[in-house]
């Protein structure tokens, strides 16, 4: 009878040791990076300039994404409609959800992260985040973009990436053939920025500034021609990205993996979901536990950037494919572990955060991740001193903006989450603290 | 609420009523009324054994026969049970007047719903804030409610908001896969799969038919309310829905922070909103407590938050005449504690009567209220500065007793959030 039956037997796991399989490959430096920033900042038209540049999208692609731009009068949005697939971020000219793409250099397999900048999506902008190991910050340099940004989400999206644990970032000077590549246009941007990023906790030295012009593709893959820009002597974009340093990645540690996205990956492969491996490593075969659901899975199939593989490890993105569970289980932000080390659920946490605005008992929403859900701020337990993480003060009445606190959280349901994790506080839209789980 | 019957003393307190719910919101308020201890009367069924001796001589004794009786019975209120979403009360009790099925001190629960006759008695008087709440009940014009749908990708959240009640009346999750390299089809087809479902689930809660219509707000961050308003305009051409065609004016499209029923206040508060909204008692108390938080900002000392810290502020005359003001959650006076309860009845007295103070009184069950629970459940905005009367309360506990605290078990990654 066994002989019968059509279903495809469940994969068998290798059982590899993930890790040696790892160091003995050698393999090229693989990084993630966020591109963060004002709305209309240029961000997704940056993004599709540089594919376009590495001939990873080609000339036939563009010209009909010109073509429609036309259509609609939008031609100056082709190269951002790269990364702005759906017919709402087109219609609108602003990107709603992040955007993953590949491409890849002498050096360095990259993976982009194209945050939207909008105020309203910062959740969407969270999840992107979470997923990078470094930012690329763009500047809009033209006559009053660049202070309308800094009121607006410049700054929050600089200190979101900060205290989400981000320590390198690339300035990328955008626009800047609007402001007729003027050497003190940059130089005031770069001083007011370096000020602000330093008081924000980046090291100077991770600070990276590149005068670029996205549009006409100046500085992004090829230097800007010497007769516009004499004075500038730095590197292109494509040059800073990849002398970022690599992060070290937590192999040894139990898997997790936080689900981004829920999908059907095609017929063959009815149930997928992608996200990034916080830490620890997995392989095909492997039996997972989707958490806070408690249901079990196995991985048929795993893909990192489009590519077939037999393992992956902390760091990387990955689509796995799935059988053995219903996707009703499955929700935006649950956490993949191995059978062996599942993630606790919990539904109140202490937290040591640092302050963005006035904190009050009272509702918020909590992010960690693509993860959010809503609770509240139950009690505000103390303030801590900046350097020593004393206590400063027990049961404060209010937190001022800039001081840590340690306050106790309580959700609506019951979440995934572990001490060391790092969340985003968010009240009415706005960022209100960030920090870390206890 | 109709008032049928009243003989209440009102110099004393004592005596009983009887009252008679019409509408949902009504309940709420009987929630409110009816606490441990008071004695209730009406209607009820319960199931009693009935002896008969029709089964002959064959059995050892006589059988028992199940019954299930109507009777009005008196029962000394133990506790009560408020399904919002029902609106049903359930008081449960032990019988106080013996009748033919029931012993005195038997367990009964009776339940209280809309067109059920009841006859309220406290034993230890009717304090002034269920006074209010009876006159507030037995106003004759029926409540204004307004539906809400407050959403984001994947989530919408239907409620409907009453002078007292904000009600979610059905979430709706549906996981919409994202964009991906060169496919949005999922995502576009989820997208409109998540529209179909939030517009028949709004059907089956919302009447169309009433006239007036109830007004509709649909709220988002970004423009997803406008997309699905879209969708249902469509919809309703293209099915040619009569009742939704003529219902579309009756729609508001704003701006919310996000798709949780806590973002429900920014929408309310919205310029757009304002005009709408006829009986805007939910939106004078939202507005009040953005007030009072904003006061709590500033750090000026004429905020004040904690009910320690707000006894004592009201003790020290500074929520008076000229601008105070005392926000209590009516939770507090839901406590089963009866010392509890008289405090704060005899701080919104003296605040009302003797200090001349105005006195706001938050439901629970809304947005605003919610939020004053966060903060210990009555906050005040005072009328002169009283820097350090947390200190005060600090140093008043630390005399009566010997601090026992530690301190100090932080250490740790700090330095990654803030170097």
């Amino acid at each position: 009878m066994a002989a019968l039956s059509v279903a495809e037997p469940t994969k068998k796991s290798k059982n590899l040791n993930v890790v040696e399989e790892y160091e003995k490959t050698n393999p090229k430096k693989s990084a993630s990076f966020v591109v963060i920033g004002h709305v209309d900042h240029g961000k997704s038209t940056l993004m599709g300039r540089l594919l376009f540049d590495l001939k990873v999208v080609d000339q036939r692609t563009l010209d009909k994404l010109r073509k429609e731009a036309d259509a609609i009068g939008k031609s100056s949005f082709a190269l951002a409609w790269v990364m702005d697939e759906t017919k709402e971020e087109r219609a609108r000219g602003v990107t709603v959800d992040f955007a993953t793409n590949y491409f890849e250099t002498d050096a360095t397999k990259f993976t982009i992260l194209d945050a939207p900048g909008h105020r309203d999506f910062i959740p969407n902008m969270i999840a992107g985040a979470s997923q990078a190991d470094f930012a690329v910050l763009v500047i809009d340099s033209s006559t009053n973009s660049f202070e309308s940004g800094l009121k607006g989400q410049t700054k929050e999206h600089a200190l979101l990436v900060r205290s989400m644990g981000v320590q390198q970032l690339i300035i990328a000077i955008n626009k800047m053939d609007l402001a007729e590549w003027a050497e003190d246009r940059f130089t005031e941007i770069q001083q007011q920025m370096s000020a602000f990023l330093v008081a924000a906790g980046f090291q100077a030295q991770n600070i990276t500034f590149v005068p670029l012009a996205g549009l006409t593709g100046e500085n992004v893959v090829n230097p800007v021609p010497k007769d516009k820009a004499a004075w500038y002597t730095g590197p292109t974009l494509v040059s800073a990205l990849d002398g970022a340093r690599a992060t070290t990645r937590a192999m040894e540690k139990p898997l997790r993996l936080s689900i981004n996205d829920i999908f059907r990956g095609g017929v063959i492969n009815p149930l997928s979901i992608s996200g990034r491996i916080d830490q620890g490593t997995l392989q095909a075969g492997d039996a997972i536990v989707a958490q806070p659901a408690g249901e079990t899975a196995s991985i048929k199939r795993i893909e990192v950037a489009s590519q077939e593989v037999d393992w992956a490890v902390a760091g990387q993105i990955v689509i796995l494919h799935l059988t053995d569970i219903d996707p009703i289980h499955l929700r935006h932000g649950d956490i993949v572990c191995h059978l062996s080390s599942p993630i606790t659920t919990i539904t109140e946490f202490n937290a040591k955060v640092l302050a963005f605005e006035h904190l009050l008992p009272g509702f918020v929403d909590v992010h960690r991740g693509p993860l959010h859900v809503s609770g509240k701020i139950k009690g505000l337990v103390a303030t801590l001193d900046k350097s020593s993480g004393e206590i400063a003060k027990k049961k404060p009445r209010i937190v001022q903006p800039g001081q840590v606190a340690r306050v106790s959280v309580e959700m609506e349901k019951g979440m995934s989450l572990e001490e060391g994790m790092r969340i985003v506080l968010r009240s009415e839209g706005r960022t209100i603290g960030a920090g870390l789980l206890e | 609420m109709r008032l049928i019957r009243s003989a209440i003393d009102r110099r004393r307190g004592e005596g009983s009523c009887t009252l008679l719910p019409s509408e949902p919101e009504d309940m709420w308020h009987i929630y409110n009324l009816v606490r441990p201890g008071d004695n209730l009367r009406a209607d009820t069924i319960r199931k009693v054994a009935k002896e008969s001796n029709a089964g002959g001589e064959t059995d050892a004794g006589s059988r028992k026969q199940i019954q299930r009786a109507h009777i009005t019975l008196t029962i000394t209120v133990k506790s009560t049970d408020f399904d919002p979403a029902s609106s049903k009360l359930r008081v449960s009790g032990q019988c106080s007047v013996e009748n033919e099925y029931v012993e005195l001190g038997q367990h009964h629960t009776i339940e209280l719903e809309t067109e059920k006759q009841f006859t309220l008695e406290k034993v230890d008087g009717w304090d002034s804030i269920a006074l209010d709440t009876i006159r507030e009940a037995c106003k004759p014009e029926r409540s204004a409610e307004l539906w809400a749908i407050v959403m984001q990708d994947g989530l919408a959240n239907i409620c409907v908001v009453t002078p007292y009640q904000t009600l979610v009346k059905q979430k709706v999750e549906v996981s919409i896969p994202k964009k991906r390299i060169g496919g949005v089809d999922q995502h576009e087809k989820a997208l409109g799969k998540f529209h179909g479902v939030v517009l028949s689930t709004m059907l089956r809660h919302l009447d169309l038919t009433l006239t007036p219509p109830p007004p509709l707000l649909i709220a988002s961050p970004g423009h997803y309310a406008q997309g699905f308003f879209k969708y249902m305009q469509e919809t309703a051409k293209t099915t040619s829905n009569k009742p939704l065609i003529a219902f579309l004016p009756s729609v508001v499209v704003t701006h919310s922070s996000t798709g949780q029923v806590s973002a429900l206040n920014t929408a309310l508060n919205s310029p757009a909103m304002k005009n709408k909204l006829r009986d805007a008692k939910y939106a004078t108390e939202s507005k009040l407590m953005d007030d009072f938080q904003t006061g709590l900002r500033l750090d000026n000392g004429k905020a004040w938050y904690g009910p320690e810290e707000v006894t004592l502020a009201v003790e020290k005359g500074g929520v008076g005449r000229g601008g105070g003001v005392l926000m209590v959650s009516n939770s507090l006076f839901r406590s089963n504690d009866i010392e509890e309860r008289r405090r704060w009845v005899a701080l919104v007295d003296r605040v009302r009567d003797v200090e001349g103070g105005e006195v706001r009184i938050l439901s629970s069950l809304h947005e605003s209220g919610k939020r004053l629970e966060g903060l210990g459940g009555v906050g005040a905005i005072l009328t002169f500065p009283m820097p350090g009367l947390d200190e005060e309360i600090e140093e008043a506990k630390v005399a009566a007793k010997v601090g026992t605290e530690t301190g100090g078990e932080g250490e740790g990654d700090v330095g990654l959030i803030i170097n």
